[in-house]
């Protein structure tokens, strides 16, 4: 996009211009995701740049809210950090109680997500697939539906998960969901799946079928050809809508907030809490810990991307 | 779906896995429950074994009843003000409690003497006594700052937001008696449409200048934060960020309202035996003078008033800051559960409509 | 049409001797049945762990038995006799009797609540009154009388017959401001409590402020992309995709940061002399902050579908408007932009659609004004409890999400959903 060389001096003004407004917007979309790394790093208990940070003083930064992470709320702070101190670490911090029960429950919820995900995008990106279109609109929806809906309706639900059949008289009592790992995860992984869908029937569509048949009528069996021939090609699209899969977990608050209980607190959910009490800079420590992960999917999901496209002969338009 | 068998079998065992007996105790959050992690968890998992988990919500009553109605107990111990607690054991929603198992005074007074009037009721054990009050930035009012719930109101004397939470207990109250009314008729003309017509009428005029808070750790926050020139509080919290953070607030008593806040269990709580047992370790006298220490709540024991000493810092009297010293009392209002126990929906839904309106 | 599978000579059959058409057929069953078996897996499981949650969630918008539950006296009484029938004396014992053991069994407050909902100041009739009724005696109707004269108000029985049937149309009413009279007929509410149908128009014309802003901010940015040589666009596009990735919450703590009397835009603000100390900007706890932090967190739902229309024009297009003699302003309007209306379509829907039901930044940064209908949802759930009013205004948003996910699928395709 330079500028032509038949341009009028009002074009030329327009054309600067154009281009100070996109890099003002792109500072508005990265600027609120940077600010806080530095910030972070405040030795001063401020959520703006003290004088000393300004000029670059080494005594202005600090990694306090970082230790402060891993020593909330019982963890003692005034003796040698030897194993034993960091195993108190590893079973009392709140934050990373946290962060265990975040990847615990992302990791099974993705899992799920992802099989089932993938198994179904196969089936709906085959041309005899009947009602494709209702039913990719119901597959898709739990992206749609507000998620204050979703987490009402789990609430309910999992309160007395078989009240639906008590007219049967089959299930009297059969427990209940709320403040269960279980539902955390079931609940993440319905969060999780259009994102799966879309992304693996997007990699499908640019599948060619005969591929299949050509592994089928070389005597190669449904699975053997799942395996040998579809899988790598789609394995990208699966990788990524797993991380989808994962970030939405890794990321998803207010079913948390309605159906878990204390033993299921997740990051956001610990974050929830300190944004709504205190945003001591501690908070600002852990959304740098998580814009730098969240950096990291992105360049794995950049790569899968282009291998993606080297492999399936596309090239980049 | 057998995968899912698996998978939750996987799950629980997970759970068996980290769990020795443990307890969760739902709170208020911020300094205070820092207080009751000091003087009542550790102590009682030193002495017991029992874990306890502490759990923040804005205000417990509303979580347990939603817990309690669904079926969804979770928690085992609950931290309520003294009108919830009624509300809720009139509503068979809390366990209701034997006095037997509360422990005698220190010096042998028997419990139920040793409480201050009203303390313990069916399901409900008093700990402390602490005061709704407001506070003010000194350092934005240097010259003649405030001194009376009034000039609370005044925005034009006094420029800047305010914070009060969001809800209509004390916040009616305060309204009326910065509207001139004594705090021994507040809650008589707070009876009539008209009183309550007025108090809203009083909200009204700051209603713009205002930022609700609902978590208790949020206004000694907004005023750090300089987003409010004054806000209402709980007094233990703004004294815990004027004395251990040296942050420059002054509280007013004048005008404050004050009333019991303490523990029930809900009912259907998954660990009963242990909450009860967590309940008589947390209510000893020691315990509530241990509390004390770390944050400026009057023990709703008499035992434990002379065992009160200085903070945790070791050299700041506690006596001065406590809602119920005699210099606090002069224009002071004790909160009557009565009238809230049974208008506290209503008036709470006209609250809500009033914000919602412009 | 001709059946070009049954040509002159005969019927076409397989190798066993089967009408080819039929064998055609029956395969391509065989393949839809897999297919759809493919499917069917994941179906169930949304069904069970999604379909079935927000089907109870709405019928919990209809049904509370709050007051039959408690009061089966005066449940029977108020279905044996018809509408507008002055209480007897067995009304009068029933309810006495009712409150009697609804006091014992601490369910008096439930029912009180229930009533209170569609008679606003009743619960603490019920609850003061239960407090006393072990001690009615008959003539209960001078009894409960002598507790509080309220007792005789024909609105409060006309109430307690409506809410005596466990379902009822009155919470879909309470949410859109109406609510029935003693006779039945519906009424508006109280001006004084009307504050839902406002607070709907306050979610749909704030989700379309901050569409309208996702579209002005990304539209630029989305062209830019478009016509910049793959290599820089890929480059920039990181720009785009890292807020896409990045915690809700972090971004949204990030403009607490920058946004507070305190924060970091004031501050620049202030030491650049562009406004006094005094004069600092509240941009946070109200709906400035709502619609700022939304539109950030929304711009690339706008932003991928934008470029995804836009990559594929070519720009020769443009550039024979202008050898035809356009300016570049007529170019880009009667040229470009139209091509590019399927992408602003897309964008907006979503962008609209995800807006609407907003809960977690408004709830954040909204203060009290920039507070959204989901926000009132999660009020009514947690705070007042009122769960079938929750239910009744999450089944109103739900209806309009799900129209504008119709429409979106009409116009755009589910299918061509982009991410990243």
């Amino acid at each position: 996009m330079s500028l032509p060389v038949y341009a009028s001096p009002l074009e030329r003004v327009w054309y600067y211009t154009r281009l100070v407004i996109c890099a003002l917007i792109f500072l508005f979309l990265i600027a609120p995701i940077l600010i806080v790394i530095p910030l972070s790093f405040n030795a001063e208990p401020y959520f703006t740049f003290t004088e000393k940070m300004l000029a670059f003083d080494p005594t202005g930064y600090s990694l306090r809210w970082y230790d402060l992470l891993l020593t909330q709320p019982s963890v003692p702070t005034d003796v040698p950090r030897d194993a034993a101190w960091w195993s108190l670490v590893w079973q009392n911090s709140a934050w990373v109680n946290a962060a265990k029960n975040s990847v615990i429950i992302g990791f099974f919820s993705t899992i799920v997500a992802t099989v089932l995900g993938t198994i179904a995008a196969l089936g709906l990106s085959r041309p005899e697939m009947p009602n494709r279109r209702l039913i990719m609109a119901i597959l898709i929806s739990p992206m749609i539906v507000p998620i204050i809906i979703t987490a009402t309706g789990l609430f309910f639900f999992y309160s007395s998960p078989c009240a639906l059949l008590n007219w049967t008289g089959l299930a009297q009592h059969c427990g209940r969901l709320t403040g269960s790992y279980l539902g955390v995860v079931l609940a993440h992984a319905t969060l999780g799946i259009p994102f799966v869908i879309i992304t693996v029937t997007a990699t499908l569509i640019g599948f060619d079928q005969s591929l299949n048949r050509a592994a089928a009528s070389l005597g190669a069996p449904p699975t053997t050809t799942f395996f040998k021939v579809t899988m790598p090609l789609i394995l990208p699209g699966v990788i990524s809508g797993a991380l989808f899969a994962f970030v939405t977990s890794f990321d998803e608050v207010v079913v948390v907030l309605f159906v878990a209980a204390h033993d299921q607190q997740t990051i956001p959910r610990q974050m929830w809490n300190g944004i709504r009490e205190q945003i001591s800079p501690a908070i600002l420590s852990v959304a740098t810990i998580l814009v730098v992960i969240s950096i990291g999917m992105l360049a794995t999901l950049e790569i899968l991307r282009r291998r993606s496209e080297r492999l399936r002969g596309v090239t980049p338009h | 779906m057998k995968k899912l068998l698996v998978l939750s079998t996987a799950l629980s065992g997970l759970g068996f896995a980290a769990s020795a007996q443990e307890i969760a105790v739902m709170s208020w959050g911020g300094a205070y429950a820092t207080s009751q992690i000091e003087a009542y968890h550790k102590p009682f998992t030193a002495e017991t074994g029992i874990t306890v988990v502490n759990v923040d919500a804005d205000n417990p009553a509303a979580p347990i009843k939603a817990q309690v109605e669904a079926g969804n107990v979770t928690v085992d111990v609950v931290d309520l003000e003294y009108a919830d607690a009624v509300r809720l054991c009139d509503e068979g929603l809390l366990e209701v409690l034997d006095p037997a198992i509360l422990a005698p005074g220190a010096d042998g007074t028997p419990a139920m003497d040793d409480f201050l009037p009203g303390a313990v009721t069916d399901c409900y054990v008093a700990t402390i006594v602490f005061s709704t009050l407001y506070a003010f930035d000194e350092s934005k009012f240097p010259t003649d700052p405030p001194t009376t719930i009034a000039d609370f109101f005044d925005t034009a004397k006094y420029p800047g937001k305010r914070g009060m939470r969001k809800g209509a207990k004390v916040n009616l109250e305060m309204a009326l008696m910065a509207d001139g009314v004594p705090a021994d008729e507040v809650y008589g003309i707070l009876e009539t449409p008209e009183g309550v017509d007025r108090a809203f009428a009083k909200l009204s005029t700051i209603k713009n200048d205002m930022i609700w808070w609902e978590a208790g750790a949020q206004p000694p926050q907004l005023l750090a934060d300089g987003e409010v020139a004054m806000t209402t509080g709980y007094n233990g919290r703004f004294f815990a960020a004027a004395v251990t953070e040296g942050k420059p607030f002054k509280q007013v008593f004048d005008g404050q309202v004050y009333e019991y806040d303490g523990y029930a269990i809900p009912k259907g709580a998954p660990n009963m035996e242990a909450a009860k047992q967590f309940l008589t370790y947390a209510t000893t006298t020691q315990a509530l003078a241990d509390q004390a220490k770390w944050i400026a709540y009057g023990p709703a024991r008499h035992s434990s008033g002379p065992l009160v000493g200085l903070f945790m810092d070791g050299k700041t009297e506690m006596g001065p800051f406590m809602p119920t010293a005699a210099e606090n009392l002069t224009n002071a209002l004790p909160s009557s559960y009565e009238f809230w126990v049974d208008r506290d929906t209503e008036l709470n839904e006209r609250f809500n409509a009033w914000l919602a309106s412009n | 049409m001709a059946d070009m599978s049954a040509p002159a000579g005969g019927l076409l059959t397989t190798s066993d001797g089967r009408p080819l058409k039929s064998a055609l057929a029956t395969a391509q069953k065989r393949a839809k049945r897999r297919a759809f078996l493919l499917v069917l897996p994941l179906l169930a499981f949304i069904v069970i762990t999604f379909i079935v949650p927000i089907g109870q969630l709405m019928h919990q918008a209809i049904y509370n038995d709050g007051f039959s539950a408690n009061m089966p006296r005066m449940t029977a009484w108020f279905a044996e006799t018809p509408p507008g029938t002055e209480p007897d004396d067995a009304a009068w014992e029933a309810l006495a009797l009712d409150l009697k053991d609804a006091a014992a069994a601490r369910s008096v407050g439930v029912v009180g609540t229930r009533v209170n909902y569609e008679m606003s100041g009743t619960r603490s009739l019920f609850t003061s009154t239960a407090r006393g009724a072990a001690r009615f005696e008959p003539p209960y109707r001078d009894a409960l009388l002598a507790a509080d004269e309220k007792w005789a108000d024909p609105n409060l029985w006309g109430t307690m017959r409506q809410v005596s049937d466990a379902y009822s149309a009155n919470f879909f009413l309470a949410a859109i401001d109406m609510t029935r009279d003693v006779n039945g007929k519906i009424v508006p509410m109280p001006e004084e409590r009307q504050i839902y149908v406002s607070l709907f128009v306050k979610t749909f014309l704030l989700a379309g402020l901050i569409t309208f802003t996702c579209f002005l901010l990304g539209f630029p940015i989305a062209h830019l992309l478009a016509t910049l040589p793959m290599k820089w666009s890929n480059l920039l596009m990181i720009l785009v995709l890292l807020p896409f990735w990045t915690s809700l919450l972090v971004r949204t703590t990030s403009w607490m940061v920058l946004l507070q009397q305190q924060g970091v835009v004031n501050n620049t603000m202030v030491a650049l002399g562009i406004i006094s100390e005094d004069g600092r900007i509240q941009m946070i706890y109200n709906q400035m902050g709502t619609i700022i932090a939304m539109t950030h967190i929304l711009l690339p739902f706008m932003i991928l579908p934008l470029y995804s229309v836009m990559r594929p024009i070519p720009p020769s297009y443009v550039r024979a408007a202008r050898s035809l003699g356009a300016t570049s302003w007529t170019a880009f309007r009667r040229v470009y932009l139209p091509q590019t209306l399927p992408g602003v379509g897309a964008g907006s829907l979503l962008v609209f659609i995800l807006a609407v039901g907003y809960y977690i930044t408004p709830a954040l940064v909204g203060g009290a004004s920039g507070q959204l209908i989901s926000n009132l949802i999660a009020f009514h759930m947690q705070s007042s409890l009122n769960w079938s009013l929750a239910s009744a205004l999450a089944a109103l948003l739900l209806g309009a999400v799900l129209v504008l996910y119709w429409i979106y699928d009409r116009l755009v395709g589910i299918d061509n959903l982009k991410l990243g």
